[in-house]
Parts: structure tokens; C-alpha cells; sequence
């Protein structure tokens, strides 16, 4: 049973939250809800354009490995046996690689759009352009990051089966292919929304 | 979660389900057991072998080739294979490859009582045994004179321990009290290897479930059937049945009452899955019935490979090629008495 991610990661993370929004601000109210906002409204965006970057390699990478462990660990068991199909399926490993590739070139455009500007000298906050900035590179690495990572999950997958299914019958590699390239074409989708999210990011007005 | 056991299978278990899923595409064909049939002799069917998977096993066979030797290095093959899968399984995967040989370890304890009851040799005996079910204290089996020195001399060290704790009794072994050690055993085996698919989740209980209920369900009828006209009683008959699969618990109830073959199949039709089975019987007709249960056993078996990323796999590869072994025994039984005629009714076709 999954029990133990639930009570060694989600009880505690869900408690150490409660205690801490319940713990803040001005003691006189339960949940002090405008420090909460000011808390947030004084959060740097460039925390949250470096951690939209660090999100779009880091999740990427982990959808790539995934793929390659699972489509690799079927692929060496089956060649055993038919060596003929290591050549063609690495396709599938390519695959998942690409998945990190898109990660990678993601993180790379969405760092060149982080630029330096001031906060207002009175309260500590940063003007309009420059969270909307922090906001959308932030997004755009989510965007990225994740939709890579289920990219790679289902290219593994898609892939182990692939290698299998040629390892018995050489007709079936082709048509498994087809069903690869679908689904690599959902990484795309997140590289695309990605760039497009972060296209319009200016820091000053 | 069932359904995401895809994700994290190939981390311990991807290599071996690749193995095992190679070696199920070298089981004999249709054309492979065509070119056997119509072997003249056994050196024929050794040769046609050879381009098999058997190959290895059987080249180096010296020329004076028996029956029995060609079934001991085929099950050879069976057992090298077996035993690099277990070698290179992470801990589940090795539990419940340990868990498929116990039914071989119930019929080889069984198969030296029986033997040292009719007083055979024990070096006789042990050369008869599965060897996927051989465990150390095997030969002290032999000493032993009733049930409770037999657990408590040899089976308490075994895995099958846990199996024999609720039945001891003073009582000598004669061939009635064999029998349903066996049983009771197999029955409690089974229970427990329920429990296991169970307790692992996802596709493997499911696939597993099946392939154990229906293997229950079928030793319920074989029980049935053997323990008309004995002494048994209703009672202990029904003791001996599982406590699943399709047949619990209503059709064990009228499984018990049944006194002759016509109530027995009455009581398995209502099964819908059993009723095709026994459609294609003739009315009044029962020695087909072994077959025709093989062949369901088959056909299950073959199925269980359509899913992956669970065990079944290499349960099923051992029964497939545990079939096909009684198949080549068959062939070469009959090429070596000349019976070619009846070839034929004793094949069950993997594919």
C-alpha cells in the first residue's frame, strides 16, 4: 500500500504548513491573512524566475531518466535473446533524451529574459512588470517542467512495451513507433506554451 | 495504486520480464510439433529438437536415448532457466518465484512417503523428484513413520511449514491419509499464494487471481471426482477445497454433495466460465475432461502474457513449459511404442 509516502511526507509537509500560516502575523487574529499577502506580494520575483528555471531542467530531466530506465532495463533483457532489436529501438531512448534536450534549451531562453531592477525604496516591493515577469517565467518553467516529465513517463513506457513487442514480432516495431511519436509530441506542447508564456516578460515599464 | 505499476515495474523487475518474456518465444510451435509427430524414432525426435530451444540439452546425449532422459534434460532446460531468473530477482519477484515451486516440493514430499511406503529406494526416489522443488532435508523424508515426526523431523525447516501446522495426528500414512496430506497441503498452498498476489496489488493480482482460481477450482472437480466411492465424507471433502475462486463458496457446497459425474457437472455449469468446458463433453463422457482442462490451463496461461509490467509472466512460462515437456513425453512415448495413431489425443497446443 502507499502508506508510507502519505505519513511520512504528506501528514507532516500539511502540518509543518497549518502550524506555520496559524502561526504568523499579528497574534490577535487566528490567520492573519493581510501579513500573508504582504508576505507574498514581497516575495522577489527573481525567486520565482529562478525557480521556474530550475523547475523547467530539473522535472525534464527526471521525465527523461524515467523514460530511459524503463524503455533500458526491457531492452537489454530482450536483446539478450534478439540482438537485432538494440539498433532500432535506441529510437525510443532518443526519444526521451530529446524530452531532456527540450528541458535544457527551455531553461537556457528562460534565464536570458531575467533582468535587473530595483525594488521601490518605500515598502520592499517589486512594481507590476517586474512580478508579471517572475510570474511567467515562472510559469513557463512549470509549464515546461511537467509537461516533459509525463512526456518522458509515457515514451518509457510506450518504448519498453515497443522493445518487447519487436523482440517477438519485427512487423509490430513501426507501428509502436507511431504511438511513440504522439507521444513525444507532448513535450512540444509544454516547450511551445512555455516560450510563448515567457515571450512578452519585460521588467521595468 | 492499480494502473500505475508501469511506472516503477522496470526499476527491479524490467530485465527479468524481458528475459522470461524471450523465453516464451521459444516454446514449440505447431509446425515444430507437426515435424515431431511424424518422427520414426527417438534419435528423430532428438534431432528435431535440436533447433529448438532444447538444443543445448540435448545434443550431447549419448546414442542409446530413452524416454526418460529426453524429459530429464528438457526439464533441465527449465530449471537452468528458472534458477538464473530466481538468481537475478529482487526480493518480491524472488517471493513469489519461490512461491510457484512449492507445489512442486508438495508433490516431491509427497512422492518420497508414498515411495518409502511401498519400500523403494530412496536414491530411486529423489532421482524421480522435480527438481524445482527440491529443498536440503529432502532424503530424511524417508525416516520418517507418521505425520507429526514427518513436520517435526524435516518440514518445520521448509517453507511448507506453515502449511501443515493445523493437521497433525498419530496417525500411520496409508494411501488415503497421503492423499489427503497432499490436499490439505495444495489447499493451504494455495490460500496463502492467494494472499501474497493479493497483498503485492495491482496487475499481478488480477492476472494472478485468475490463474489461481481457476488451478483452485479445477483441483476442487479433480478431488471431486477422485473421492467418489471412497470413504471421504462431505464434510471432510469440503475441508479440502480452497477458500476462493469462482466456485466459492456456493459451488463447494453442491461440489460435496455430488455423488456421480452428472451432479458434478451440473454443479460446474453453473459456472459460466467452466460451462464451455464441459459443452465440449459428450453427455456421460469424463476421460476427455483432463485435456480439456490442460487446454484452458493453456490458453490462461498464454493470455496472462498480453498485460505487462506484472509477475504472471513467469508463473505462467513454468507451466507453459511444464505442458509442453508432458507434451514431448507423449510424442516420444508414443513414436518409441509405435502408437503414432494416437499421437494426436494426447497434444495440447501452446499456440
Amino acid at each position: 500500500m502507499a502508506l508510507s509516502p502519505v505519513a511520512f511526507i504528506w501528514v507532516p509537509s500539511t502540518i509543518a504548513w497549518v502550524c506555520f500560516i496559524i502561526s504568523v502575523g499579528d497574534p490577535a487574529r487566528f490567520i492573519d491573512w493581510s501579513w500573508l499577502w504582504l508576505l507574498f506580494r514581497a516575495t522577489s520575483p527573481y525567486f520565482w524566475s529562478a525557480f521556474g528555471v530550475a523547475l523547467a531542467v530539473g522535472m525534464s530531466i527526471l521525465g527523461a531518466a524515467w523514460g530511459i530506465f524503463a524503455t533500458g532495463s526491457s531492452l537489454v533483457g530482450g536483446a539478450i535473446r534478439v540482438p537485432r532489436i538494440t539498433s532500432k529501438n535506441l529510437i525510443s531512448i532518443i526519444f526521451c533524451e530529446a524530452v531532456a534536450i527540450y528541458g535544457v534549451i527551455v531553461a537556457i531562453i528562460l534565464q536570458t529574459k531575467i533582468d535587473y531592477t530595483a525594488p521601490s525604496p518605500e515598502l520592499g516591493v517589486y512594481d507590476k512588470y517586474a512580478m508579471y515577469s517572475g510570474f511567467s517565467i515562472f510559469g513557463a518553467g512549470v509549464t515546461c517542467g511537467f509537461a516533459n516529465l509525463v512526456c518522458g513517463m509515457c515514451v518509457g513506457i510506450v518504448g519498453s512495451s515497443c522493445a518487447l513487442s519487436d523482440a517477438q514480432n519485427s512487423t509490430l516495431f513501426v507501428k509502436i513507433l507511431v504511438v511513440e511519436i504522439f507521444g513525444s509530441a507532448l513535450g512540444l506542447f509544454g516547450v511551445i506554451v512555455g516560450i510563448i508564456m515567457s515571450g512578452s516578460v519585460k521588467w521595468t515599464a | 495504486m492499480y494502473g500505475f505499476e508501469m511506472l516503477n515495474f522496470n526499476i527491479k523487475d524490467g530485465y527479468l520480464e524481458a528475459i522470461v518474456r524471450g523465453h516464451r518465444a521459444g516454446l514449440l510451435t505447431v509446425a515444430d510439433y507437426n515435424n515431431l509427430c511424424q518422427c520414426e524414432n527417438l534419435e528423430d525426435i532428438k534431432l528435431n529438437l535440436t533447433s529448438t530451444d532444447y538444443g543445448a540439452h540435448l545434443a550431447n546425449e549419448a546414442s542409446p536415448l530413452f524416454t526418460t532422459t529426453i524429459v530429464e534434460r528438457c526439464t533441465a532446460k527449465l530449471v537452468e532457466d528458472w534458477h538464473y531468473m530466481r538468481c537475478n530477482a529482487e526480493e518480491e519477484l524472488g517471493k513469489f518465484m519461490d512461491y510457484c515451486t512449492y507445489a512442486h516440493m508438495i508433490d516431491n514430499v509427497v512422492l518420497i512417503v508414498t515411495g518409502t511406503l511401498h519400500e523403494r529406494d530412496v536414491q530411486e526416489l529423489l532421482d524421480k523428484c522435480h527438481p524445482l522443488g527440491m529443498f536440503d532435508s529432502i532424503a530424511t523424508l524417508a525416516v520418517a513413520s507418521n505425520m507429526r515426526e514427518l513436520y517435526r523431523l524435516v518440514l518445520v525447516d521448509t517453507p511448507l511449514a506453515p502449511y501443515f501446522s493445523e493437521h497433525l495426528t498419530h496417525e500411520d500414512m496409508d494411501e488415503m491419509n497421503i492423499e489427503i496430506m497432499r490436499n490439505t497441503l495444495y489447499k493451504a498452498y494455495l490460500d496463502d499464494f492467494q494472499g501474497f498476489c493479493r497483498s503485492l496489488g495491482g496487475a499481478t493480482a488480477e492476472v494472478m487471481g485468475d490463474l489461481l482460481a481457476f488451478e483452485t477450482d479445477r483441483r476442487a472437480l479433480n478431488i471431486t471426482l477422485n473421492s467418489i466411492g471412497t470413504e471421504l465424507t462431505r464434510d471432510d471433502r469440503k475441508k479440502l477445497y480452497s477458500n476462493f475462486g469462482l466456485l466459492y463458496p456456493h459451488g463447494h457446497n453442491e461440489l460435496a454433495a455430488a455423488e456421480d459425474f452428472d451432479q458434478i457437472r451440473a454443479a460446474m455449469e453453473k459456472v459460466p466460465a467452466y460451462a464451455s468446458i464441459f459443452n465440449k463433453l459428450g453427455f456421460g463422457e469424463s476421460q476427455m475432461l483432463d485435456k480439456l482442462l490442460y487446454e484452458e490451463e493453456v490458453k490462461r496461461c498464454v493470455v496472462s502474457f498480453e498485460q505487462q509490467f506484472h509477475y504472471t509472466p513467469f508463473y505462467a512460462y513454468m507451466k507453459l513449459r511444464e505442458q509442453e515437456i508432458r507434451n514431448i513425453m507423449w510424442i516420444s512415448e508414443c513414436v518409441a511404442q509405435n502408437q503414432k495413431a494416437r499421437i494426436q489425443d494426447g497434444i495440447v497446443f501452446t499456440f
